[in-house]
């Protein structure tokens, strides 16, 4: 039922230019940015051959790449999460999915999953550009996978947030601004942290970047993940509850 | 359980202040048809939403089919077939595309999905544009996907909020029909304000206004209920009206101008007869004496008024 719902998603997004036109988009620009990063590798092997430890090809390309992918994914996801239950809502196509035997939980996982799905895509687009180094390289292939898999918790996150936005918003374009916003936010929390050099410990924990970063680094901590996985569900619930409400109150 | 498919309690609703429902109970039993009427704002959607559950009732219960909406939602739910005001529909898919992911909505195995569509495509005529995109096909046939989208999984119970919107004469002639059809096998309750719609489709009819319940009544004891006929009388000149008060058959005389009258009387003993004796007696001169076949128009106004009288007291 869940799957059902999440297909659905998945294929409307395909049948407007909108997922197309986002995945094309944002292929270009990886790609110019992944050649620049290998332009620069080359440029500086000789030297970086010399250095002991060294950072390889992994840490020089693969990091700076799944960094701005997630920069760039940061803008790109309130865009597709802004209109799952607003604009259905405003279609009044919400009634389709009310009445029919369904929990608010299959219908906002659904829904989260569905455009989860069009950004599993394009990661795993982003990772074959790395990947393609492997014909004359070599990767750091752990490093390589906990890139991916921030990166994947990251979006989810994103989706999770996107998509309570859309539930509380009357307009597509207020969800799109409050995620986009509140994801901003949460993003640089870190960055006032260090201006007095007394960071705030709370807002080191709140901050994504902090989280990301870690994992990205190759440090699978327990506290990272857990900091995603608690995010995800929290917006999910509140979501679930939004919806519950809709019934109760208008 | 009898064979009661809809059994609603005291069902009140309330936004903010405003009470849009006010203790409502009715029930539906199978091979019912129920027409649901009342003026704009009276409270029909809000209580077709509160039976399918898009709304939950601030005050009492709604069983279906045996299954309490609020604890056994899925099973309930299961048994309705829903088409709001507006339809619900993805008009980015094809008729075939939104038929298909509405059975998957209701949990039809992958079996069934298929003649269930071809069914719901047939009985809404629906073929000549199963490969079109919902978004270019007109009101009228996207009025009957909503339709197909509601008799799809064969429910006991289909709602059908104001079906017959916007849809040409020969499509209402259809849509009338096949509400008949299915009527004999689930129980129908839809809601129009266009009462020779409920006067032809319907085998019970509920009155509501300002959310409360003003009639329940067949179709054909409303009928004659609605015989309590009207003469309307042209004289020459103006007639003495207490001439008449000997008839106890009729209620009340009205008069619309000078000369023009109408008579109020009940339909067992009519009163016809009499009246043009008493007028030629006088001498008044008697223009024109014809029965006035009261609508259910008529007999809306009548009740609804009434009860905006009894408010005003």
């Amino acid at each position: 039922m869940i799957l059902t719902i999440a297909s659905r998603e998945l294929k409307t997004l395909f049948l407007s230019p909108l997922a197309w036109s986002i995945l094309a988009v944002l292929q270009l620009i990886l790609a110019y940015l992944f050649l620049t990063q290998v332009e620069t590798f080359s440029s500086f092997q000789a030297q970086l051959a010399n250095i002991d430890n060294a950072p390889g090809m992994t840490e020089v390309i693969v990091l700076p790449l799944f960094s701005n992918a997630s920069i760039i994914l940061l803008l790109v996801t309130p865009l597709l999460t802004m209109r799952l239950v607003c604009e259905e809502r405003r279609n009044k196509t919400l009634a389709l999915l009310l009445s029919a035997p369904l929990s608010s939980m299959e219908i906002i996982t659904g829904k989260f999953l569905g455009i989860l799905g069009l950004l599993i895509i394009i990661v795993s687009l982003t990772s074959l550009m790395p990947l393609s180094l492997l014909i004359g390289g070599e990767l750091d292939l752990g490093k390589f996978a906990c890139n991916i898999f921030a990166l994947l918790l990251l979006v989810s996150a994103f989706t999770s947030l996107g998509l309570y936005m859309s539930c509380i918003a009357s307009h597509p374009t207020i969800a799109a601004i409050c995620s986009f916003g509140l994801l901003l936010l949460l993003w640089v929390l870190d960055w006032t942290a260090g201006l007095k050099g007394q960071g705030s410990e709370l807002f080191h924990y709140l901050s994504m970047l902090k989280h990301f970063q870690s994992i990205q680094s190759g440090l699978l901590n327990t506290v990272d993940i857990s900091y995603f996985l608690l995010f995800i569900s929290t917006f999910l619930i509140l979501s679930i509850r939004r919806l519950e409400n809709d019934r109760i109150q208008k | 359980m009898s064979n009661l498919l809809i059994e609603a309690k005291n069902l009140s609703r309330y936004y903010a202040d405003h009470c849009a429902v006010n203790d409502l109970s009715f029930t539906l039993a199978k091979g019912e048809v129920l027409g649901f009427l009342g003026p704009n704002g009276a409270g029909k959607t809000t209580t077709m939403q509160m039976l399918c559950g898009n709304l939950a009732p601030s005050a009492g219960e709604i069983h279906i089919n045996g299954f309490d909406l609020l604890d056994q939602p899925k099973q309930a739910k299961q048994c309705l077939g829903y088409l709001p005001d507006t339809p619900p529909l993805y008009k980015e898919l094809t008729v075939n595309e939104f038929l298909n992911y509405c059975a998957q909505l209701h949990r039809l195995s992958f079996k069934q999905i298929k003649p269930a569509v071809e069914m719901a495509k047939s009985r809404c005529g629906l073929n000549q544009v199963a490969n079109r995109l919902i978004n270019n096909l007109s009101k009228g046939y996207q009025q009957r996907v909503g339709i197909a989208q509601a008799i799809l999984h064969n429910p006991d119970i289909i709602i059908l909020d104001e079906p017959t919107v916007g849809l040409d004469p020969i499509q209402i002639k259809e849509i009338r029909a096949l509400i008949k059809e299915l009527g004999h096998e689930h129980g129908i309750i839809l809601s129009t304000h266009i009462l020779s719609e409920v006067q032809e489709s319907c085998s019970h009819v509920q009155i509501i206004n300002q959310g409360q319940l003003v009639l329940k009544e067949t179709i054909s004891r409303l009928n004659q209920r609605m015989n309590t006929g009207i003469i309307k009388v042209t004289t020459r000149s103006a007639i003495n009206l207490a001439c008449f008060s000997d008839i106890t058959s009729i209620s009340r005389i009205e008069s619309i101008a000078e000369t023009h009258y109408l008579f109020h009387h009940d339909n067992k003993q009519n009163p016809i007869e009499l009246i043009a004796e008493i007028i030629v007696n006088s001498g008044n001169g008697l223009m024109e004496l014809s029965p006035v076949k009261q609508s259910m128009e008529d007999m809306f106004i009548n009740l609804t008024s009434k009860i905006e009288e009894q408010e005003m007291v």
